[in-house]
């Protein structure tokens, strides 16, 4: 193991790595630690000038009650999981197909049709805003979440390709020949001997996809406007137009913005790393 | 009775359907039909419509004038492309940092001590938030009056500075922030890596009398070359992509110092006054190219790898 392990060090050193390891955590999130504090704050308190002192009373429940009774927060936060949600099954679903066909049969242009994918997947996204802003336009999508769905599904598959298909790559083969030997149909085979197996990958995938749109915000201000579909990373930024300088309930807001993929990474935590560090392990 | 019948109707000729017969040449192209269709659309056919709009003078509703190379003889007269080109060529050199900034990260968490799994899953915590949160929580930050920066350099008897105000300043107050996520993501990649350092080949150069940064450097980082890869890759993306922090930040200002090439093409097309569509796709393009170049490397680097597994 590197660095030589603590417990194989000196006694000295092993009290400050340990009495380090807090303090470097707080300096790490200081700048997150201030908007917590800050969103727990009284209006009072900023109007004093009493930013970083104790606050003044814990208006914890007034601020985030006011973000969720009081702005269109609901609203965005909701159009976020009507874009996530089948945004990832989409994904998913397309993604499992491709990986199957490009991971388990050898045919021509197999590592082309391969390569399109995690080259598309590389691409700036401000190379493709012109054109699919019309296409959005012209299917009469503009400003709805279907539009941003379909958009999503379509980019997320190209990683999730590269993804599924190394995974299967990985599969024990004579598995599927076995199969083949018995004389199951290839669909078949994808159902019921490959899915199942994929169950790792499937999840490490959703969440990371799931991370990714709730995250999104370009395409969000390219192809919607306004609280009907926009997404909360979208809609933020009005909530903050609504309550200027009003620092209390924008910290409040974005906190509760930001809880979603926060909720999933601490829930899904192996699956989320398995996924982020695909192909960084030999 | 009935596992007669088969040998006998292969013994002729194959009686099976079509698809029956043709399977495995047929169904790897029905799987993919949906997937290729998908990206053909939103991603590839895109690509390629937008090199033809640079080259047409167009407002996105009424008809289209082409112009030839007009857009791109703009381009090379137009200060604030030249501005964000420069952005583009510091966020590149700058956000690499993270990547040294999240192996020393990583070293410094790779230990066994209580609770160490939930210090690294609080570090790792930036990159989930975000991007927009991350510019506001950064913007709070920088705030010359309520921002903390400023009250912790008060302390020290400096300030106060006002990051975001100050040109000169402000893309670097920026990057700082998009700093805090990758360095986070890198350190990620760099913990799995050194965990799967072999421990044989460490005991082995410390018996050797290696250490310290000799250690790390002749045994450690060959090792970990497959996560310094993928993290290179990610960071030259992640750097050319930057585009939600400098709209929440700075929208570009002040005095347009913070523009780089991705959110310049956004305000042309579509955030400004008369959109200009075929000038926003023509520095698109520029961009493109620019990507392009790594991602010709990134692609070569894979494809090696493919040929040497099989």
């Amino acid at each position: 193991m590197f660095p030589t392990p603590i417990q194989q060090t000196s006694r000295q050193w092993q009290l400050t790595y340990q009495s380090l390891l807090p303090v470097a955590l707080i300096v790490w999130l200081a700048p997150l630690i201030a908007v917590m504090v800050f969103s727990i704050k009284p209006d009072a308190d900023f109007t004093n000038g009493n930013y970083w002192g104790v606050p003044s009373s814990f208006e914890g429940f007034t601020n985030y009650g006011r973000v969720f009774f009081d702005s269109d927060m609901p609203r965005y936060l909701l159009n976020s999981l009507l874009i996530t949600v089948p945004t990832v099954i989409g994904t998913i679903a397309l993604s499992c197909m491709t990986g199957f066909a490009l991971g388990i049969y050898k045919f021509r242009g197999n590592l082309l049709i391969f390569f399109m994918f995690i080259a598309g997947n590389f691409v700036p996204f401000q190379i493709l805003m012109v054109p699919v802003r019309d296409l959005t336009l012209t299917l009469n999508l503009y400003d709805t979440k279907t539009g941003l769905v379909l958009f999503h599904i379509a980019f997320q598959t190209g990683f999730c390709t590269l993804f599924m298909r190394n995974f299967i790559r990985a599969l024990p083969f004579p598995l599927i020949e076995a199969a083949r030997v018995e004389g199951v149909a290839e669909w078949r085979i994808f159902v019921f001997v490959v899915l199942p197996l994929m169950k790792p990958a499937i999840a490490a995938l959703a969440v990371l996809v799931f991370t990714f749109i709730w995250n999104d915000y370009f395409w969000a201000i390219v192809l919607t406007q306004g609280p009907d579909s926009q997404p909360v990373t979208a809609g933020i930024t009005s909530f903050n137009s609504e309550f200027r300088a009003a620092y209390h309930l924008m910290s409040a807001g974005s906190i509760v913005a930001a809880l979603p993929p926060v909720a999933m990474f601490f829930l899904m935590q192996k699956h989320f790393i398995a996924g982020l560090t695909l192909g960084a392990v030999k | 009775m009935t596992n007669v019948a088969p040998a006998i109707s292969t013994a002729t000729t194959d009686k099976r359907g079509w698809y029956a017969r043709n399977q495995i040449a047929v169904t790897p192209w029905l799987f993919l039909a949906p997937g290729i269709l998908f990206f053909a659309v939103y991603v590839i056919i895109p690509i390629f419509q937008s090199f033809n709009i640079s080259l047409y003078r167009w407002d996105g509703l009424g008809e289209a004038t082409y112009i030839g190379l007009a857009n791109y003889q703009e381009l090379t007269t137009d200060r604030a492309f030249e501005i964000s080109l420069w952005n583009n060529v510091k966020w590149l050199a700058l956000y690499l940092l993270a990547i040294p900034m999240g192996l020393g990260i990583a070293l410094f968490l790779n230990q066994t001590v209580t609770g160490i799994r939930l210090y690294k899953s609080l570090f790792f915590f930036p990159f989930v938030i975000s991007q927009v949160v991350v510019g506001l929580v950064f913007s709070w930050f920088y705030l010359p009056k309520e921002g903390l920066l400023n009250a912790a350099l008060g302390v020290v008897g400096l300030g106060p500075i006002n990051i975001l105000g100050d040109p000169t300043l402000a893309t670097y107050g920026i990057i700082a922030a998009g700093l805090w996520p990758q360095t986070a993501y890198c350190m990620i990649l760099y913990l799995t890596g050194l965990n799967a350092v072999d421990p044989e080949q460490v005991e082995a150069a410390r018996l050797d009398g290696a250490k310290g940064h000799k250690m790390l450097w002749y045994v450690i980082l060959p090792q970990l070359k497959p996560a310094t890869f993928i993290a290179f890759v990610v960071t030259i993306i992640g750097a050319l992509r930057s585009f939600d922090l400098i709209s929440i930040m700075t929208n570009g200002g002040p005095f347009g110092s913070t523009r780089v090439l991705s959110f310049y093409m956004y305000e042309k097309a579509l955030a400004e006054f008369g959109f200009r569509m075929g000038y926003g796709a023509a520095i698109a393009v520029v961009l493109f190219l620019i990507m392009l170049f790594f991602i010709a490397y990134f692609l070569f680097s894979m494809w090696r790898e493919e040929r040497a597994e099989r």
